[in-house]
């Protein structure tokens, strides 16, 4: 309606609506207290103005109204937390099956890699109606991924993964913005997302690439690093067997259990030494500094597809569409 | 001098002797607060100049007027020098500084000496900051998160931060030197329960500042080692976490917001009470909620972080604990708006200034609401939204009190009375002026236009423009007091000592004070606010 002067941003996902509907609740909640507040103020101002020979009436005060006011607030307060809450809970929440795209943020883009192996930068493609789990790392400082029509926001942190996930509802093009302050171009690390018809997504994907799934580049890196002479799929070698660890808890030797999760998976080529299993010597060499973080993620992708396929390395990697 | 010819002016703190020594070496805690009060003035137009800048640049979706890395300078100078050379010296150092020993009806602060050394390092740490603004500038953000401040910025990010590091003990110092005050040098009947509101909420503020202030300081040192000797400590790539710097750095300014926001709070029940004719309502309710708000306060700062990446349980305590520190404000709200109740007011300007309060503090505060909810947080941080809100609470907020604060006590500080239509005119300046650059900033941000923007696409632009033209209008708002106050100190009329017929100890000696306030320490047999024995100016006959 209004191109130059949008006064709501548009919906476009599926969480979306619950944050407007609590938001349109505080709006008039804040709306009815300032209209309250304002109007007494105005009716004492007007009804208590001086007037020559009128004094004012003394009041010390009353428990009771204090009591009230305090009470009642904190009870519409505490109806906003959990509500608040329950929205947040689903938004940090992905849903087991969703799809996952990996987020490479830096001075000053974002690079985005579906599972099957498509690479875009600054525009990230999707198809509407399904869970888009995104897992996110930075090269250098803290960047932020925001979508105000999916009303997500996540901080993407060097040295981590942190995750987000929507299921976009309508189709069409939307800001992709950095929110945290990142340096010169901060405000030029902007992108869209593009949430294409199932179909349309479909022929794209197998119409531009002709990399191999990520996944798929994952076990040519991992064969070309030597990592199966320790890490043996048919045997405990002498790093433990990945087949089917992912999502998995892990027993440390310390004692501790741990989730075999992205970060840890992370930590682990990276910083080997920080958490060693149950039963294995720290023996593995770091590869901080061999593999950057594109190639993290293809060894994470292959690591995952070893947990999907019981019969382990032999045939994770699904063929890479279009060749 | 041949003082014995001219008829003897009576001797106030202001005459005793014109030197710069006079000055430079006083420890008068009424000097102190005009030689702060004419340094945070110089601060404020400096940070005012950078925000007019940036509302300037903002005009166009393009970025046309200045480069990307100026903006950037903008910006985090803007918020250095407002908060840190600004805000949280104003009230406290000026106000607080000339009233807190007035009205606990002691001859001085507890530790003058200490009181000029605060003024002292505030001014080693405005040099610092100004030298740092010459020679090229800092762009970190005001916030210095890391690893861009640490690794990245190729900006004076340790100048910038030993800057901060000094002026944080001058602000240490002025907390400890009111603490000490309010303890031990309260005149003689003048209990707990019957001091000004004013005391409280500066109690309450330096509590923050005694306890919150070295947080900051090992933070900013901790920043300084990582960049400088390549410690890791909040970089990842050399072993460091970037949360741990965030946590750290909120801890200290989250409550330094309250630092901010609690003695304006307290120049507004002061005013409240005095152009209504009436006791405040519910004294103990609005004196223990300042305390209150000083507790809680500390255990809030991670809802600056819930999309930071801290845990999803750790988010949803620190989201309930927010809403528990939104009730002792609501308290005070409501018990200003009811001190109205019955009243016989008076719309003086500093009144206006309390009334524009009042309003754009509940808009602050209750779009904090907003924020404090977890799933409506997601969406609006490091937008525009959070920038809007803030506003509210420091501008709308605290510069509202300070400026109303300067009016009220202006005839005690200076023996003079400004004049009157143009401090109502400037009150109402500011007031649109604040309103038409704030309010659109809540809508773009739930359009979700991130802060720190150079460029910005096209769409947002009409809401851009009404913020920018508001700026100006803000702008002129805040320069008329500083014309009027400068000239009535020459031409404006004499003031007695209580021309606005108030309570409180200040009053009680003449405008301006004696070198050592008081010619016999006053005891107090009455409770504060006893506006029933205190006749209105206005019911004054004759002779006021």
């Amino acid at each position: 309606m209004f191109d130059n002067f949008p006064l709501w941003p548009v919906p476009a996902s599926s969480g979306a609506g619950n944050v407007d509907a609590l938001f349109i609740f505080l709006v008039l909640l804040a709306g009815f207290m300032c209209l309250a507040i304002f109007t007494l103020i105005v009716v004492f101002a007007v009804k208590f103005r001086y007037r020559r020979g009128h004094r004012a009436e003394q009041i010390e005060g009353s428990v009771p109204l204090e009591v009230t006011w305090s009470a009642v607030p904190l009870a519409i307060f505490m109806v906003i937390f959990v509500w608040g809450a329950v929205i947040f809970f689903r938004e940090r929440t992905p849903p087991r099956e969703a799809d996952a795209v990996y987020v490479v943020a830096k001075q000053w883009m974002w690079k985005l890699e579906h599972e099957q192996g498509q690479k875009e930068i600054n525009e990230l493609r999707v198809p509407v109606g399904r869970d888009i789990k995104l897992i996110m790392t930075s090269q250098d400082v803290i960047h932020s991924f925001y979508v105000p029509a999916f009303r997500i926001k996540q901080d993407v942190l060097p040295g981590r993964y942190t995750t987000a996930w929507f299921h976009a509802t309508r189709p069409g093009v939307y800001h992709l913005f950095c929110a945290e302050y990142c340096g010169t171009e901060h405000s030029g690390m902007i992108g869209q997302v593009v949430v294409l018809e199932p179909a349309q997504y479909e022929a794209w994907l197998a119409g531009g690439s002709t990399f191999g799934s990520l996944a798929a580049n994952g076990e040519s890196l991992f064969r070309q690093l030597g990592c199966p002479t320790c890490h043996r799929s048919d045997i405990q070698g002498r790093g433990p067997n990945l087949v089917g660890i992912f999502g998995k808890p892990v027993q440390l030797e310390d004692g501790r259990t741990v989730m075999a999760d992205e970060n840890y998976i992370r930590e682990s080529i990276l910083s080997p030494n920080a958490k060693i299993v149950s039963g294995f010597k720290p023996i593995m060499p770091t590869f901080q500094g061999l593999v950057d973080e594109d190639q993290v993620t293809a060894l994470i992708a292959y690591i995952k597809s070893l947990s999907r396929s019981p019969e382990g390395a032999a045939g994770p990697a699904k063929p890479a569409p279009g060749t | 001098m041949a003082s014995t010819a001219i008829p003897v002016e009576r001797e106030h703190y202001l005459n005793t002797d014109y030197g710069i020594r006079s000055w430079l070496f006083t420890t008068d805690h009424k000097r102190i607060a005009l030689l702060y009060l004419v340094t945070i003035t110089v601060f404020f137009f400096i940070g005012g100049f950078f925000a007019l800048l940036i509302r300037l640049e903002l005009l166009t979706p393009a970025g046309d007027l200045v480069l990307a890395d100026t903006y950037n300078k903008l910006f985090t100078m803007h918020g250095q020098v407002m908060i840190f050379f600004f805000l949280i010296p104003s009230i406290p150092a000026v106000l607080g500084n000339f009233l807190v020993p007035m009205m606990v009806g002691a001859k001085d602060l507890a530790f003058p000496r200490i009181n000029l050394l605060s003024w002292y390092l505030l001014v080693a740490a405005g040099i610092v900051m100004l030298h740092t603004i010459i020679t090229g500038g800092v762009d970190s953000g005001w916030t210095f998160y890391t690893p861009f401040s640490t690794a990245f910025s190729n900006t004076k990010v340790i100048e910038a931060g030993l800057a901060i590091f000094i002026a944080g003990f001058s602000s240490i110092l002025t907390g400890l030197n009111f603490v000490v005050t309010i303890h031990r040098m309260r005149a003689p009947g003048l209990t707990w329960s019957r001091l000004p509101l004013f005391i409280w909420a500066h109690y309450a503020t330096s509590i923050i500042q005694l306890l919150g202030t070295p947080v900051l300081a090992i933070t900013l040192l901790l920043v300084v080692f990582e960049r400088a000797f390549h410690l890791g400590i909040f970089d990842p790539t050399r072993g460091g976490d970037p949360l741990l710097f965030q946590h750290l750095f909120w801890f200290y300014s989250h409550p330094a917001v309250y630092i901010m926001i609690l003695p304006a709070m307290g120049v507004v029940a002061e005013i409240i009470p005095c152009f209504s004719r009436k006791r405040i309502f519910g004294y103990s309710a609005v004196a223990m909620s300042s305390i209150a708000i000083a507790v809680f306060g500390f255990l809030v700062w991670a809802h600056h972080m819930f999309v930071a990446g801290i845990s999803l349980y750790s988010a949803m305590i620190f989201s309930i604990l927010s809403y528990l520190v939104a009730v002792p404000s609501a308290i005070k709200v409501f018990n200003w708006t009811a001190t109205m109740y019955k009243g016989s007011i008076h719309f003086d300007t500093p009144m206006l200034y309390a009334m524009g309060f009042i309003g754009l503090f509940t808009m602050g505060g209750l779009t904090g609401l907003f924020l404090a909810a977890l799933g409506i947080d997601v969406h609006v941080t490091d937008t525009y939204f959070v920038i809007a809100h803030f506003h509210y609470i420091m501008v709308g907020g605290a510069v509202m009190g300070y400026l109303g604060g300067l009016h009220f006590w202006w005839p005690k500080i200076s023996g003079r009375l400004y004049p009157e239509w143009l401090g109502k005119f400037a009150a109402l300046t500011v007031f649109l002026g604040f309103n038409l650059t704030f309010f659109p900033q809540f809508i773009l941000g739930y359009l979700g236009m991130p802060r720190r923007y150079w460029e910005y696409p096209p769409e947002f632009q009409v809401l851009n423009v009404l913020s920018t033209a508001g700026s100006t209008i803000l702008a002129v708002g805040y320069v008329l007091p500083m014309i009027y106050f400068l000239w009535s100190m020459r031409y404006g009329k004499i003031a007695d000592a209580n021309p606005w017929g108030a309570a409180g100890l200040e009053w009680k000696t003449a405008s301006p004070p004696p070198t050592d306030n008081f010619r016999e320490i006053p005891e107090v047999s009455w409770e504060a606010y006893n506006y029933d024995e205190i006749p209105a100016p206005a019911e004054v006959p004759v002779g006021r």
